[in-house]
C-alpha cells in the first residue's frame, strides 16, 4: 500500500498520456520481434535445421507476448503533474522514478515527434535543466496538449527563471 | 539588477557599429606560432617516417616548408582578424577570416575564469584565458594567448563587470586559506592506488625475475609491462605536477587557485557558483586522516574527463580539520560537518551488507548532506539553493524492502548527491521537502551580480569569516575597495 503512495500524486490525480501511445508500441514491438525472430530463425534453420526455427519462433512468440502485455502497464504508470512551482513526472513499472523540476530551474523545453509518432498524432515533451541527470520527459502526447505543455512550460520558466 | 554605470555608454555606441569597434584588442602576436608549432611537429613527425622510409628527403623537407609557410599565413590572418573587447554587459569575440563570427559571453552568467599557463607559454611570457559559463559544452571563449599582464588585467575586469562595480577596481585583495605542503602532496601521491598497483606491479616483476632468470620468457615479460609502468609514472607525475605548490585563496571575488609544476593555472570561482561539494577520503588516506574536496561548478564539467579532474579539484589532500573549514568558507552560512544526521533504516543492510551503517544524510537551512562509503569514504553537500530537480527512485528489490532513493541533481561533475535506501514513506516527504526548500533558497540566493548585493546593503559583512576579533563591517569594506 505505502508502495503506491511513494509515487502517488500530491493532491489531484496523474495526467495520464495519450492511450494511442499503447498502439504505437505495440507495433514498434510487434514489427521488430518478427523481423528478429525472422532473421534468427532463417540463421538458425540453416545451421541446425527445423527444430531451432521452432524454438527461435517460440522464443519469439513468448516475446511477443510478454511484451504486449508489459506495454499497457508500462503505460500506466505514466503519469505527470503541473504543479504552482514545478512539475512531476513518474514513470517506469520494474523501476519507480518520480522526478519533480522547478520551473525556474528549466532550461529548455524539446517538443520532438518522429514520423512514426505523427501518424499517430502524438508528441514527446522534455524538460531540461543544468543537470544531465534530470528525468523529465513526457512521451505520448497528443500534439495539441504537448504544444500546450510547452508555451506553458517556458511561459513558466521565465517567470520564474533562477539564475544557476 | 542594476548594471555599472560606466558600461552604459559604451553598450549604445556597440549597440549602432556592428563592424569590429576600434578600441577591442589582439591577442598575443605570438599567438600564430604558439598554436601552430605542434601542428608543424606532427607534419614532420608524420611525413618524417614517410620520408626516411622512402629516402625522399629533398621533397619531405619543401613539403614541411609549404606547410610551414600556409600555416604562418593563416595563422597570422586569423590573428589579424580575432579581435576582443567589452561590449556593453558582455565580452565580445569577433573572429573568422571568411565567415565572420561574433560571439558575446554574458558576464552576469559567468561561473569561473581561469588564467592558464602551459609550459611553452611560461617561457614566451604568454597565457591563455578561459572563461567558463554555463551552458556551454566547453569552455565558452578561451582567449589564446594573451600577455601575462593584459591577461590578469582582463581577469580583474572580467571579475569586477560581473559582480556589478566599476569597471577599474583593481583585482580584489586575497587572503591564502591553504596551501599544500610539497611533501603531504608527494605521500598523497605514493598512498594512491595507482601508485600501490605500480609496486605490485614492479614487485611482481621483480619476482618473475628471479625465478626465471635464465629463459627468454623473462624478457618478454619484462618489456611488455614496461609500457604499463611507464604509463603509471605518467599519470603519477601528471598528478604531482598538476596539484604541485597549490593555493587556496579567498577574496571577495570568491575562491582562487593557483597551482601547476610545469603548466601552472590560476582559477577563479566567483561567490555563489559552487554548485556542490564533496569530501572524500580514500581507504589509504585514513591513516593520515587525509581528505580531498572536489567541486562542482557549472561550465568546468562539460570537458573531458582529465580536463574536469583538472578544474574540479578544491582541495588535492588537506587534514580533515583544514578541509571544514574550506567547506565553510564555500559553502557560507553553514557548516555542514555538523548538520546532523539521519541513518538509513535496518532493511537497507540487504542491499548495502557492507556500509549501510554509514548510509546517513542530513539537512539544515542551506545544504543538504549525504554520506557513504565503507572503504573510500565520501559526504556530498549540495546547497538547497543549486538544486536543478529532485527524483525519487525505487528499484524492484527497493520495492520489497519497503526503500526507495532519492537523488538531488546538480549540474554535471564529481559531485552526486543521492540519498540511498530510505522508507519509502520518507523519501517521499524528502523529496516534497527538498522541493519545498529549494525554491525558499533560490529566492534567496546570491544575486548574480554579487557585489552589487553589498552596495543595497546597509551593513555589508563580506567574507564573514568566525574570527571574533574581526574589523568592524565598515572598515573592512574599505579594505576591499
Amino acid at each position: 500500500m505505502d508502495q503506491d503512495q511513494l509515487f502517488a500524486p500530491p493532491g489531484e490525480a496523474w495526467q495520464q498520456v495519450s492511450r494511442k501511445l499503447v498502439s504505437l508500441r505495440r507495433l514498434v514491438l510487434l514489427v521488430s520481434v518478427t523481423v528478429c525472430t525472422a532473421v534468427v530463425a532463417v540463421v538458425l534453420g540453416l545451421i541446425f535445421g527445423l527444430p531451432a526455427v521452432l524454438i527461435a519462433v517460440g522464443a519469439g512468440l513468448v516475446a511477443l507476448v510478454w511484451g504486449l502485455w508489459l506495454i499497457p502497464r508500462n503505460w500506466r504508470a505514466w503519469g505527470y503533474a503541473e504543479r504552482l512551482d514545478d512539475l512531476l513526472v513518474t514513470h517506469g513499472v520494474m523501476f519507480r522514478r518520480l522526478t519533480v523540476v522547478p520551473y525556474g530551474r528549466m532550461q529548455f523545453v524539446d517538443v520532438a515527434s518522429g514520423p512514426l509518432e505523427r501518424r499517430y498524432g502524438l508528441a514527446t515533451v522534455q524538460l531540461h535543466t543544468a543537470s544531465p541527470a534530470t528525468d523529465a520527459k513526457i512521451p505520448g502526447l497528443p500534439a495539441a496538449e504537448a504544444a500546450r505543455l510547452r508555451d506553458r512550460l517556458s511561459a513558466l520558466g521565465e517567470a520564474q527563471a533562477a539564475g544557476l | 539588477m542594476t548594471s555599472a554605470p560606466g558600461s552604459e555608454a559604451e553598450g549604445a555606441k556597440a549597440a549602432r557599429v556592428d563592424p569590429t569597434p576600434d578600441h577591442f584588442r589582439r591577442l598575443h602576436p605570438l599567438t600564430p606560432l604558439l598554436r601552430g608549432w605542434a601542428f608543424l611537429a606532427a607534419a614532420i613527425a608524420f611525413g618524417g617516417q614517410d620520408a626516411l622510409r622512402s629516402g625522399e628527403m629533398g621533397r619531405f623537407g619543401l613539403t614541411v616548408l609549404a606547410i610551414a609557410i600556409i600555416g604562418m599565413i593563416t595563422g597570422l590572418m586569423s590573428w589579424w582578424f580575432t579581435r576582443y573587447g567589452f561590449d556593453g554587459g558582455a565580452l565580445r569575440i569577433d573572429s573568422g577570416v571568411l565567415n565572420r563570427r561574433s560571439r558575446r559571453v554574458r558576464l552576469d552568467r559567468l561561473q569561473a575564469v581561469d588564467i592558464n599557463r602551459p609550459l611553452a607559454g611560461r617561457l614566451l611570457g604568454v597565457s591563455e584565458l578561459r572563461l567558463e559559463v554555463a551552458g556551454g559544452g566547453k569552455a565558452e571563449a578561451p582567449l589564446q594567448y594573451l600577455a601575462v599582464d593584459d591577461a590578469v588585467r582582463l581577469r580583474a575586469e572580467l571579475l569586477a563587470r560581473a559582480a556589478g562595480i566599476d569597471a577599474d577596481t583593481p583585482e580584489a585583495p586575497e587572503r591564502v586559506v591553504h596551501e599544500v605542503p610539497l611533501d603531504r602532496l608527494i605521500w598523497s601521491t605514493v598512498l594512491s592506488g595507482a601508485f600501490i598497483t605500480g609496486v605490485v606491479f614492479i614487485v611482481g616483476i621483480a619476482i618473475a625475475f628471479l625465478f626465471f632468470r635464465d629463459s627468454n620468457v623473462t624478457f618478454g615479460v619484462l618489456s611488455s609491462m614496461v609500457p604499463g609502468i611507464i604509463a603509471i609514472g605518467a599519470a603519477l607525475w601528471a598528478q604531482l605536477g598538476r596539484n604541485f605548490a597549490f593555493v587556496l585563496a579567498e577574496s571577495p571575488d570568491g575562491y582562487r587557485i593557483r597551482k601547476g609544476l610545469l603548466d601552472t593555472q590560476h582559477q577563479t570561482v566567483p561567490p555563489g557558483r559552487v554548485q556542490g561539494v564533496a569530501m572524500r577520503q580514500p581507504l589509504l588516506w585514513r591513516g593520515k586522516g587525509w581528505v580531498r574536496l572536489d567541486v562542482d561548478v557549472a561550465g568546468y564539467s562539460g570537458e573531458s574527463g582529465e580536463d574536469s579532474q583538472r578544474t574540479s579539484t578544491l582541495l588535492p589532500v588537506a587534514t580533515y580539520d583544514e578541509a571544514a573549514e574550506v567547506l565553510r568558507h564555500v559553502l557560507p552560512g553553514t557548516d555542514p560537518l555538523s548538520v546532523p544526521l539521519s541513518y538509513a533504516p535496518r532493511p537497507a543492510r540487504w542491499l548495502r551488507p557492507f556500509g549501510w551503517k554509514r548510509l546517513a544524510y542530513g539537512v539544515d537551512e542551506h545544504v543538504v548532506v549525504v554520506r557513504e562509503g565503507v572503504l573510500s569514504r565520501a559526504i556530498t553537500t549540495v546547497p538547497h539553493a543549486k538544486t536543478q530537480s529532485v527524483r525519487v527512485v525505487q528499484g524492484p528489490l527497493q520495492r520489497r524492502l519497503g526503500l526507495a532513493s532519492v537523488a538531488v541533481d546538480t549540474t554535471p561533475g564529481p559531485v552526486d548527491a543521492v540519498i540511498r535506501h530510505r522508507y519509502a514513506a520518507e523519501a517521499r516527504t524528502i523529496v516534497e521537502e527538498q522541493a519545498e526548500r529549494a525554491r525558499l533558497a533560490r529566492k534567496a540566493d546570491v544575486p548574480e551580480q554579487w557585489m552589487a548585493r553589498y552596495r543595497q546593503q546597509s551593513a555589508p559583512a563580506p567574507a564573514g569569516d568566525a574570527d571574533g576579533d574581526g574589523p568592524p563591517a565598515a572598515s573592512s569594506e574599505r579594505d576591499q575597495e
